[in-house]
């Protein structure tokens, strides 16, 4: 493939230490991405961030991008007949905690497409900022009780053995289901992440 | 098989962006990737993104964009006043409108308000240090502030981070997230900073801004001019990717 590309891309450098006050502010709309009206099954998302050396990040920043229940995105580019959800935009954004935590409050997304014949199974988007991240990182969560992950043509592109670290697990049963999912940015268990 | 070796781990294009580690910025050494990202096709998770839709809804005012004064104490920061402008654009020199740029920087005596940074500069009472504002129609940002200080970081011995405004901004899809910082002209510690040096040689101008004496306001606020060229868009996400099947 030839991409002419007309002006230079601009280079990404590091979020750095000192993000917080722009990026994380007070607005718990980053990390509650539902009101009581929006559709669909409510889920926390729930983890920790690691170095190589197993140590909590505490000055990371995650972000998710989701589609709503119907499998549908907030976007312009997604022109299907899925209904949009006007009480879901599907971005959501925390900081980590001296414990590197991080959590969403969120529903289950739907399926979405991967291309004319075949679906995705239900995923979330991840972003990940922090100092010593030259450039960000992106990753996935799946969910570990879904079906559909057998067939999903992203995880096919993983090796079995890596899968698992893509994989969100199922903590808890309350109103909310609770979904651990921790990202570990270096050594053994390293979380898989994409280039796209 | 694949094999990447761990200072080669970059995102997307190698002639752009830094290596994932890059040891002589030493945070590199624990939190970069030691294995090989893997490529994987784009679909409508990643030709979508959060910036149109998050842009849209999040609450701008015309203080936001005006770091001299949003601290909302009625005083003004300290330091020579700067006007950054520039235009947002995608791959294809095409403009990104509407879309939503946070900023962050130290206050002239290179001193975030922030917790953690504790070295002994000053703090300016009337500086927050943070702002936002959206692109208009034609891409074009704009907001006022003080020129940043240098600042030390013990990194490695006499360390000092060059001048900085850092910039996070969405565009219209996943691929073009981009958090990155403008450097400013002429600054001889450019080329003792490893976190500018991680970025390949020939893209480094891009991140420094260019003095503009047509941006500048007479009696008022010196002038720097900032272009932005983001990722993407796609041209084609729903090409099948047999080649990549299991």
């Amino acid at each position: 493939m030839t991409t002419v590309r007309t002006p230079g891309l601009t280079s990404s450098q590091t979020a750095g230490p000192f993000f917080g006050p722009a990026l994380v502010r007070d607005d718990m709309l980053q990390h509650v991405l539902v009101t009581s009206e929006t559709q669909g099954q409510r889920i926390r998302v729930e983890g920790r961030v690691y170095d190589g050396e197993g140590v909590p990040v505490a000055d990371a920043m995650v972000e998710i991008w989701q589609a709503n229940a119907f499998g549908r995105y907030h976007h312009p580019d997604d022109d299907r007949d899925a209904p949009l959800d006007p009480e879901f935009t599907g971005f959501g954004r925390s900081g980590t905690d001296t414990e590197g935590r991080f959590w969403f409050e969120t529903i289950r997304p739907g399926p979405v497409p991967f291309d004319h014949a075949r679906s995705q199974a239900p995923h979330i988007s991840v972003t990940i900022f922090a100092r010593g991240l030259l450039n960000h990182l992106f990753t996935r969560v799946y969910f570990a009780d879904e079906p559909a992950n057998e067939n999903d043509p992203i995880l096919h592109q993983v090796p079995p053995e890596r899968r698992g670290t893509l994989l969100a697990t199922h903590s808890d049963d309350g109103p909310t289901a609770v979904y651990r999912f921790d990202i570990i940015l270096q050594g053994p268990g390293e979380t898989v992440f994409f280039n796209y | 098989m694949v094999t990447t070796t761990i200072g080669e781990i970059v995102l997307g294009d190698r002639e752009v962006f830094p290596p994932y580690l890059y040891a002589e910025y030493r945070s590199t050494i624990l939190r970069a990737p030691g294995l090989p990202l893997i490529s994987v096709p784009l679909t409508l998770s990643e030709t979508t993104g959060p910036g149109p839709a998050y842009s849209a809804v999040t609450t701008i005012s015309a203080d936001d964009a005006d770091l001299t004064m949003n601290a909302g104490t009625g005083g003004e920061a300290i330091g020579q006043r700067i006007i950054v402008t520039g235009r947002v654009l995608d791959e294809h020199g095409r403009p990104v409108p509407d879309t939503l740029l946070e900023v962050w920087q130290a206050n002239a005596a290179g001193r975030y308000l922030h917790k953690k940074d504790s070295w002994p500069g000053p703090l300016d009472p009337n500086f927050l240090g943070i702002g936002r504002c959206l692109t208009n129609t034609d891409g074009v940002y704009r907001f006022l502030s003080v020129q940043p200080g240098a600042y030390p970081w013990g990194n490695h011995p006499n360390a000092w981070r060059p001048a900085h405004i850092h910039f996070s901004l969405f565009g219209q899809s996943q691929r073009s997230r981009l958090v990155t910082q403008m450097y400013f002209p002429g600054d001889p510690l450019h080329a003792l900073d490893p976190i500018l040096t991680a970025v390949p040689e020939a893209a480094r101008p891009r991140l420094i801004a260019t003095y503009d004496h047509s941006v500048t306001e007479p009696e008022w606020a010196l002038g720097y001019r900032f272009d932005i060229v983001l990722r993407g868009p796609a041209a084609t996400p729903f090409e099948p990717q047999r080649e990549h099947g299991s």
